[in-house]
């Protein structure tokens, strides 16, 4: 009986990440055929004058962009299933090779400052709710309600300017030092590289998690059993250890892995400000340089990305909290 | 300043904080509008000054002065954020009004807001700007179509509390058309909750244009958008030059807190009982 719960869980998951994908796909075809950018201009690019009328309509026929939106599309669509994402216009390589390649620079980047943000969140948030309406209360709300409006590539420029150019202790920009081969780089080298940016985006995504835990404490605290704790002599880190963290940790830990999606595009903006080498960086050019195959790639990926973080969210309540699973799997 | 804080209660404070919101907003529009385009003239004999009394933001490398600069980079901000929140909004009340239609149809609208969440925001944004051909268009087209899901979400939810209320069932007994009621029930009590709701979207929209012109995206280079000018002012950072990205950023953050402030007190004032939680 469980296993056959388990059993329609993964298949419900894995119907819903098809129907997402097919929908995903159908929906960013749909608008960058839309799109009034020639692919075959920005392929040939600044080479616009050597290339003939005859040549261009030599590419567009190898490309099969003569033939309808549709079959396009469906040509498209049976590469992809068989894993096949295309050749990347700006990096004449195959899409796949580049996603990997960048999305492991992105990785790190956003891994880091993932683990970093949360943990210092739940912090700042069970201070503040344990606190509430004090001093200290006041200040760390302020300081979130700041970050939340806060432009996150202007905040990665502040860090440029305070840290790389007025102090001079971490470089500019770039994953990797100019003029070193990559293989030479070592691990300090890149994790200098990679501070600033970890930096910027785990200050930007502090203040989510940290307002939620604040919130969910807050609603804790107010509760019977706490209101009993307290009657009993149980006070200040005692009754957070026993009544508190238990009850706020799972809520924030499910809100952190549902929020890939913000993390990606907090990364796309701190890449750009450290032109860090990554999948965010990757994406920017891919729209700004009309690189059709690399961008639809990365929608695809970015998606798939997104949606595991939601399914762990999602699969942690069940398997952790014992009255979410009894009820439906 | 204590004793009026002591006889004001609450719903007055709340009015008070919103007024001056609203006027301090007014005074960047009215700057910005004010600001005719020859203050933007290019001074080469100034250039590259430091913030003094006469240029409090300082002048950039070619001598316009930052300040305005800024103001009028934050009214067009304010523009381009205040039609695609309208617009959203719009999309937000169609959607959650289909949305009471039906079960199917509720469904398919459920669907489509997991769907448009399911894709990175910033993502979607560089992918509809692509479809539109970039620009003034594809940054209003982008933004108001990423914006609504979760509008329509919160819109969505309170449609169906009032869906069940009685007297919506007592007009149905009465055989009024599904129109009539949508417009005498659901309407009349969703518009206050998507009034709030589109003041709050602001932040959103406007950061969301800032980023997406400074990565290269929105706007175009001859507008003074707050995103051209922080994207600009990065090439100068290594000379050591701060108040070119400081001011203007500063000045955003500051008119997009501004607009979370008003947004959170008319919540309190129009919608109490959740207004008074966050």
């Amino acid at each position: 009986m469980r296993y056959q719960q388990i059993a329609l869980y993964i298949l419900k998951k894995i119907g819903k990440l098809i129907t997402l994908i097919v929908a995903v796909s159908i929906l960013s075809f749909t608008l960058i055929s839309l799109s009034p950018i020639d692919p075959v201009q920005s392929y040939i690019g600044a080479d616009m004058t050597r290339v003939g009328p005859e040549q261009r309509e030599n590419i567009a026929e190898y490309w099969g962009l003569n033939e309808s939106k549709v079959q396009q599309f469906l040509n498209w669509g049976s590469h992809l299933l068989q894993g096949d994402l295309g050749t990347s216009l700006l990096y004449r390589s195959p899409v796949a090779t580049i996603i990997a390649e960048r999305f492991l620079a992105s990785l790190a980047l956003m891994g880091l400052a993932w683990v970093f943000s949360g943990l210092f969140g739940f912090l700042l948030g069970s201070i503040a709710g344990m606190k509430e309406g004090t001093w200290i209360d006041r200040i760390i709300k302020g300081y979130c309600y700041t970050l939340a409006s806060t432009p996150a590539f202007w905040l990665g420029l502040l860090l440029v300017m305070i840290f790389s150019v007025s102090l001079g202790w971490f470089p500019v920009g770039l994953g990797t030092p100019a003029g070193v081969l990559a293989g030479d780089v070592s691990l300090f080298e890149r994790l200098r590289h990679l501070f600033l940016p970890a930096l910027t985006l785990s200050i930007v995504s502090v203040a989510n998690v940290a307002l939620h835990t604040r919130q969910k404490l807050i609603e804790v605290l107010e509760s019977d059993y706490v209101l009993y704790a307290n009657a009993k002599g149980e006070h200040g880190f005692t009754l957070f250890r026993r009544h508190g963290v238990r009850n706020i940790a799972l809520p924030a830990i499910s809100l952190h892995f549902a929020s890939f999606g913000e993390l990606f595009g907090g990364a796309v903006l701190a890449e750009q400000v450290f032109s860090y080498p990554g999948l965010g960086q990757a994406v920017v050019q891919a729209g700004l340089g009309g690189d059709i195959p690399l961008l639809l790639g990365i929608v695809l990926f970015m998606t798939i990305f997104v949606f595991l973080g939601n399914l762990i969210a999602d699969t942690l309540y069940k398997v952790i909290d014992p009255r979410i699973r009894k009820g439906d799997f | 300043m204590k004793g009026i804080m002591k006889r004001g209660n609450l719903r007055q404070l709340t009015i008070a904080q919103i007024v001056a919101a609203i006027l301090f907003l007014l005074l960047i529009i009215i700057s910005g509008f004010l600001i005719g385009n020859d203050k933007l003239a290019i001074h080469l004999d100034m250039k590259n000054t430091a913030p003094s009394i006469a240029h409090p933001f300082g002048t950039d490398w070619l001598g316009r002065d930052m300040l305005v600069r800024t103001l009028k980079g934050l009214t067009i901000s304010l523009g381009v954020g205040l039609l695609a929140a309208i617009l959203s909004s719009l999309i937000a009340l169609a959607f959650s009004l289909i949305a009471s239609w039906n079960k199917r149809m509720d469904a398919f609208i459920t669907w489509l807001i997991d769907l448009f969440l399911s894709v990175p925001h910033l993502v979607l944004l560089i992918l509809i700007s692509f479809a539109v051909g970039g620009g003034f268009k594809g940054v209003v087209i982008g933004l108001s179509l990423t914006h609504w899901p979760s509008l329509t979400r919160l819109l969505r939810g309170e449609m169906l509390q009032i869906k069940s209320a009685e007297y919506v069932g007592i007009s149905r007994q009465l055989g009024k058309s599904r129109w009539w009621i949508a417009r005498h029930h659901l309407i009349a009590h969703l518009l206050p909750q998507l009034f709030v709701g589109m003041v709050l979207l602001f932040p959103h929209a406007i950061l969301h244009e800032a980023a997406i012109t400074f990565l290269g995206f929105g706007l175009s280079t001859e507008q003074p958008a707050i995103g051209i000018v922080l994207s600009e002012s990065m090439r100068y950072l290594s000379t050591g030059m701060w108040w070119l990205a400081f001011f203007p950023g500063l000045s955003l953050l500051i008119m997009v807190g501004i607009f979370d402030i008003l947004g959170k007190n008319m919540r309190k004032l129009i919608d109490p009982f959740h207004g008074q939680k966050g």
